[in-house]
């Protein structure tokens, strides 16, 4: 059997529309010093590192050695590894994967982007079938406000109900200072944002950022050397199990829905709203963040907003969701994930500051891309059996 | 380390252009070639790794168009961006972690539906070297000559690994290139950047490749005999060109010195039988030989003079035929890899070595083989 992982170090960068001040390397190298410094770690202590983004985003091939002056990369083994918009949870569990084999004890896994060098939306078309889905599905919006108005039309969720979740999670934002947009919205002021496609407007929708994030995985015979609060990785798994838009079924998000009764099933998960104390989801619309935690299991099918509205998943309530202010509030796409799984790390080890779940001990961190695929780690402070 | 072994191989015919096939199309039937190698069905398959890069396919997330192809549903799945080989590393990890008993990795390549010259000028340094118009091809011949001027290698030497490579081809029925040729026919070829010439460097290729890996409960389900996975390695240099010495490849060496520590390999040139390493280019294997550790730096002029890389020679090199003879770029590092598979196996056809026990496999990332991956393959677990 492999080893047990944990997560001893996390490091981000602060993420902007554009950080002009920085190049590519240097944003990578803000977030691997970070996630160092936090780790107490130096350079020469990595084995390997894993590095994932979106290639046509910056226009650079071959990242994996590109990057090594800002990774640390020389004279280091190094891995590219990328999914689309699952790259930072699918770096995550490359990280993981890479510990858990046994052949290495200290892995550092970056994601980044630098969306401000490209065309976001003119390079994500280009990720559908030219011929049967290009023309329909082009861009991350469409099949977002596709599966929107999917949900609206079988729940009767309104409008309304998804701005609550785009106002929370910018407020949850508030309290975290590498976020892109933190901002003190109500629902109106989303109602009135210009419409981008029905019925997904302006603020229901992720930015695009600027931004990179690391994190030290360490095996079980180094992790607690060093740090006393390790966040175990309980398990992870993921599904891809689409290649077209045309394949999924628009009641639910499936991958989502199978990836998580999977892993809940092995670590005995019964009642996700009770145990687990904190989510960070990777919703990149508001109307993905009532939906989704009904795929979750957090809510029945229709229920979320009635969830939502309770306040249980704001900070105090009882699963507080995005304590980052999730991907709503900072995109970076190649890091994203990798930022859902560094956040629930800082909420195991307690030292999420600001915006700190008091307690926390179980937390799900998810990642969304590709063609509706789902990634999902999660991460607790109980070492696994 | 503990027991990983290739269970099933599946390639493609190595061709200029398929016109008729998309991606998932090749991808699809390495999938079924590899499994009906192993005798395995796709319901035993626990998780899928992919090979992929969205320059060369000129697709963003190029890995979405293959998904349904490699029967990833339902499954684990990731995608290494990188020469195939890696992504064989990473799924003998995933078996390694105790989470798997089998990955599927595939990797494919349409370099016909590319332009290579724009695709790999992409992967220099926006800032402060891509305007220079640095490509695979421009980049190679700067190490060519920095490695010749420095270890007195000759044109000819480098020549004669085309013509020893290509002749291996005409026994490799999926090879792109056998070819019949003479050190004067490489000599007379076109010059594309000096002292690169045409028949010194690899072709234009579509194709794809599929292995399945087990552990050691599952391969014995397999009707394949298992050839076991015995050492990795991977490592990369700097970056920058200017950074590094192009003549010699420290990080191929650092790579190599860990899969041979895992492998217990002590003697590379004694204990290896048979060697696929990643010719792209003509010197490559030359250089990538001394790397290895199969002879000093600046031996392996010496080593193609004396024939020890001939089928018939103390270390057969490229029995397949190499990159030179088909390279399709991602998917080569699987390539060497299966036939080092293949002949361990003891089922490479009519190119079979004689009692072949320990084969390597090698496969590059970035400029001028930066980032290498080193891989042991073995009869004994």
């Amino acid at each position: 059997m492999g080893k047990r992982v944990a997560i001893v170090g996390t490091g981000q960068t602060h993420c902007r529309s554009a950080r002009k001040d920085v190049n590519g390397q240097e944003l990578i190298n803000e977030a691997v010093v970070r996630a160092l410094e936090d780790a107490e770690l130096r350079r020469d202590d990595i084995d390997a590192i894993v590095i994932g983004n979106m290639d046509h985003f910056e226009g650079i091939n071959y990242v994996d050695t590109w990057s090594v002056d800002g990774s640390g990369g020389f004279m280091k083994p190094i891995m590219k590894v990328t999914t689309g918009g699952t790259t930072g949870t699918t770096v995550a569990m490359a990280g993981y994967y890479h510990v858990a084999s046994g052949l290495f004890d200290k892995v550092l896994a970056i994601g980044w982007e630098k969306n401000s060098e490209s065309d976001t939306t003119g390079a994500i078309i280009t990720a559908f079938d030219p011929v049967l889905d290009r023309p329909t599905f082009g861009g991350a919006v469409g099949g977002l406000a596709a599966a929107a108005l999917r949900y609206m039309a079988m729940t009767g969720a309104t409008e309304r109900d998804a701005a609550m979740v785009a106002v929370r999670d910018r407020k949850h934002a508030l309290n975290n200072p590498y976020a892109h947009l933190q901002l003190d919205l109500t629902i109106d002021d989303v109602m009135k944002t210009p419409m981008i496609s029905y019925p997904i407007k302006y603020l229901d929708m992720c930015p695009r950022t600027d931004g990179a994030c690391a994190v030290v995985f360490a095996s079980e015979d180094v992790a607690t050397k060093i740090t006393q609060t390790p966040a175990w990785v309980q398990g992870t798994i993921n599904r891809h199990n689409y290649a077209l838009a045309c394949d999924p079924s628009w009641d639910s998000l499936e991958t989502l829905e199978e990836g998580s009764r999977i892993l809940y099933e092995r670590l005995g998960i019964k009642e996700p709203l009770k145990e687990f104390d904190v989510m960070e989801l990777y919703t990149p619309s508001s109307f993905a963040g009532l939906q989704w935690i009904e795929e979750l299991g957090l809510a029945k099918r229709g229920e979320a907003p009635k969830l939502v509205a309770s306040g249980a998943t704001n900070m105090g309530g009882e699963l507080p969701i995005n304590p980052s202010g999730g991907v709503l509030s900072s995109n970076p796409i190649g890091a994203t994930g990798l930022q859902r799984v560094a956040e629930c790390a800082l909420q195991i080890m307690g030292k999420a500051d600001k915006r700190q779940v008091p307690g926390a001990k179980l937390a799900l961190a998810t990642g969304f891309g590709g063609c509706f695929w789902s990634d999902i780690m999660a991460i607790g402070a109980r070492k696994p059996a | 380390m503990d027991r990983v072994a290739i269970v099933g191989v599946g390639q493609t015919k190595y061709e200029r252009r398929k016109k008729a096939e998309t991606f998932a199309d090749m991808v699809y039937e390495v999938t079924v070639k590899a499994l009906e190698d192993a005798g395995l069905t796709i319901k035993d398959i626990g998780n899928v790794v992919t090979v992929s890069n969205d320059f060369w396919d000129g697709r963003t997330i190029s890995s979405m168009a293959i998904q349904d192809a490699c029967g990833s549903r339902h499954k684990d799945i990731s995608t290494v961006e990188g020469d195939g080989l890696f992504g064989v590393f990473y799924g003998a990890m995933r078996i390694l972690s105790g989470s798997f008993a089998t990955t599927l990795v595939v990797a494919h390549m349409k370099g016909s539906e590319s332009r290579m010259n724009l695709i790999t000028n992409a992967m220099f340094d926006p800032i402060y070297s891509r305007m220079l118009g640095l490509d695979a091809i421009t980049s190679a011949a700067m190490q060519a000559r920095s490695y010749m001027d420095r270890f007195g290698i000759t044109e000819e030497q480098c020549a004669k690994v085309s013509v020893k490579n290509h002749g291996n081809a005409k026994r490799n029925p999926l090879a792109q290139l056998p070819m019949d040729i003479t050190v004067e026919d490489v000599m007379a070829s076109r010059m594309l950047s000096d002292p690169v010439k045409l028949l010194d460097a690899s072709p234009i290729t579509d194709g794809a490749a599929a292995v399945i890996l087990a552990n050691g409960q599952a391969a014995a389900k397999a009707k394949t005999t298992p050839v076991w996975l015995k050492g990795v390695g991977h490592c990369s240099d700097a970056y920058h060109l200017g950074d590094r010495d192009l003549s010699r490849s420290p990080a191929l060496a650092a790579a190599a010195k860990k899969a041979y520590a895992m492998a217990g390999i002590a003697k590379p040139l004694e204990q290896i039988d048979v060697a696929e390493v990643y010719d792209a280019f003509s010197y490559q294997e030359l250089m990538w030989l001394e790397g290895l550790g199969f002879c000093e730096e600046g031996g392996a002029g010496r080593l193609i003079d004396e024939g020890v890389t001939q089928m018939n020679g103390k270390l057969p090199v490229n029995p397949s035929g190499g990159c030179l003879s088909a390279h399709a770029v991602m998917v080569a590092g699987l390539a060497r890899l299966i036939e080092a598979t293949l002949q361990v196996r003891g089922a490479a056809g009519k190119r079979q070595l004689s009692g072949c026990r320990t084969a390597l496999a090698h496969g590059i990332n970035g400029p001028c083989g930066q980032s290498h991956c080193v891989m042991i393959v073995g009869q004994q677990a």
